[in-house]
């Protein structure tokens, strides 16, 4: 279970996150929504530990995550599979060695297990015959998808995505969007999706959370988010120009 | 008036930040060289990309370093009428200055700056923040590599500067202003001493570390995008070149 307690943080003179509070439930798919540069990113970036909160708590199976040491972190970091934004996939090494990397480095698997735990990923994102290939040699949905397999292949208890559709067409966002559910369905993670795809992340998840003015200010199922009937969750959702939300702030 | 001392103020305190930080920084890389688990293929792979690939232009500059030096120091000692100093001049300039002060510029150059402009862009791409979301420690995978295998390599192409250095200071010598092989040797063993060449051998140790040491926190601490990475790049070159020299400076006055 993760258990965030009124998570403050700014950069310089700006506050980005003025007491987030929120809480997900084992085996849950959540989705964070929110304006561009609202924080959701900061957000998500605390839950791993990249960054430290000014205030408040990240409780994560029982374990404050801002209050241990870094060996302790290190451990809770154990339990997680990230998905970042552009995928940050080693330039330097191919397709195989990208995903097999959690598992010679962390896990420190004999090669033939990790060979046959490589080849499974990738042909369940899709991905036979590309093994040998540098990031730089494959598209922008490739790369997303390598991403997944690489956040995926440790069979994590906790995988964070930060944006895992931004600049994809239609048909890939939907492959994207079917992966997370076809995977969560299998290995059974926790999740928290980073999002802009509305309405299309409503049919992903299991709850969605709006992040705004540096608080979560609705929490709830795809269609209770969609009926809502506080203006500003009304306003993004619905995407207008005019309306309650404050723009260029 | 009062503007101009909060300026200056406020410049020191960053100055003296950013020393302390760069120290941590130079303290944690030397602690992880010694604890367990050694990245060796990296290791490897680093002495490749600082060492062999550096080799060609360490062979050109030494070379005509070696020359120069040769026809300049020619041409002084003719008006002393001591011209069989020839060989132990050119063989004491390289082996406990220009050898290694000029090898180690060299590498800052090639192999310096690729090292910033690498980390550095792994840190915009996200890649250094992924190896630690794996609980993984980055210093192990991209700065012990690094600083380790400058430790090694700096000497060995110093010393390959050295001996290329005299062998372009006897082309010059013996085989076009016609002083004697047996002259430019000779004198040579007699005047360079072990202590010679041990003032060049801490010297490029000495730059080693500066170069990978300054290269590496550039990269792993560099702005966002584009121009972020090719400002820490272009300050990387330049702090090291002033480093290198300033400490040239140093261990040579302490050696005199």
């Amino acid at each position: 279970m993760i258990k965030i307690i009124d998570l403050h943080k700014s950069f310089a003179d700006q506050q980005v996150l003025k007491g987030v509070n929120l809480e997900i439930a084992d085996k849950e798919l959540v989705a964070i929504i929110g304006q561009s540069g609202g924080g959701k990113s900061v957000f998500l970036r605390h839950l791993i530990g990249l960054l430290k909160p000014d205030k408040g708590s990240i409780i994560i199976d029982g374990v404050d995550i801002t209050k241990v040491n870094r060996k302790e972190l290190d451990l809770t970091r154990q339990k997680f599979g990230v998905v970042f934004q552009g995928g940050a996939l080693f330039d330097s090494v191919n397709i195989y060695d990208n995903v097999a990397f959690p598992l010679r480095e962390k896990l420190m698997l004999k090669e033939d297990v990790i060979k046959q735990k490589v080849t499974e990923i990738l042909e369940e994102v899709g991905l036979v015959g590309i093994e040998k290939k540098y990031p730089a040699e494959i598209s922008g949905g490739m790369r997303k998808r390598v991403a997944l397999a690489r956040a995926l292949v440790t069979e994590p208890k906790i995988v964070l995505f930060d944006e895992p559709t931004t600049g994809l067409d239609p048909i890939l966002l939907h492959s994207i969007h079917n992966l997370i559910i076809d995977t969560h369905k299998k290995y059974g993670f926790t999740g928290v999706i980073i999002s802009h795809d509305i309405p299309e992340i409503f049919d992903v998840v299991d709850r969605v959370a709006f992040l705004y003015k540096g608080k979560i200010v609705e929490v709830g199922t795809p269609k209770e988010i969609q009926n809502s009937t506080n203006p500003v969750s009304r306003h993004f959702i619905t995407g207008k120009y005019d309306g309650s939300i404050e723009f260029f702030n | 008036m009062k503007k101009s001392i909060q300026k200056i103020g406020k410049r020191t305190i960053v100055f003296i930040r950013t020393a302390g930080h760069m120290f941590i920084f130079l303290m944690k890389s030397l602690c992880y060289i010694f604890i367990p688990p050694f990245k060796f293929k990296l290791f490897l792979k680093q002495i490749k990309f600082i060492g062999n690939k550096s080799l060609l232009v360490i062979a050109l500059i030494g070379t005509f370093t070696g020359m120069v030096l040769a026809l300049q120091i020619f041409y002084t000692l003719r008006k002393f009428g001591s011209e069989a100093m020839l060989g132990p001049a050119v063989a004491l300039s390289l082996i406990r200055e220009l050898g290694p002060v000029l090898s180690a510029l060299t590498v800052t150059g090639r192999a310096g700056s690729a090292i910033t402009a690498e980390i550095g862009i792994m840190r915009i791409t996200e890649q250094i923040d992924a190896l630690i979301a794996m609980a993984l420690n980055p210093y192990r995978y991209l700065i012990v590599p690094n600083i380790a295998a400058a430790f090694v390599v700096f000497p060995l192409l110093t010393a390959i500067f050295d001996v290329i250095g005299i062998l372009g200071g006897y082309i010059v010598g013996v085989k076009l202003l016609g002083l004697s092989s047996g002259t430019y040797f000779s004198q040579m063993k007699q005047y360079v001493d072990i202590v010679d060449i041990e003032i060049g051998l801490y010297k490029s140790i000495c730059f080693g570390l500066i170069v990978s040491w300054i290269s590496c926190y550039k990269g792993f601490y560099t702005s966002f995008g584009a121009e972020g990475v090719s400002k820490s790049t272009t300050e990387a070159v330049v702090l090291s070149s002033v480093f290198i020299l300033i400490s040239d400076y140093l261990i040579g006055s302490f050696y005199l």
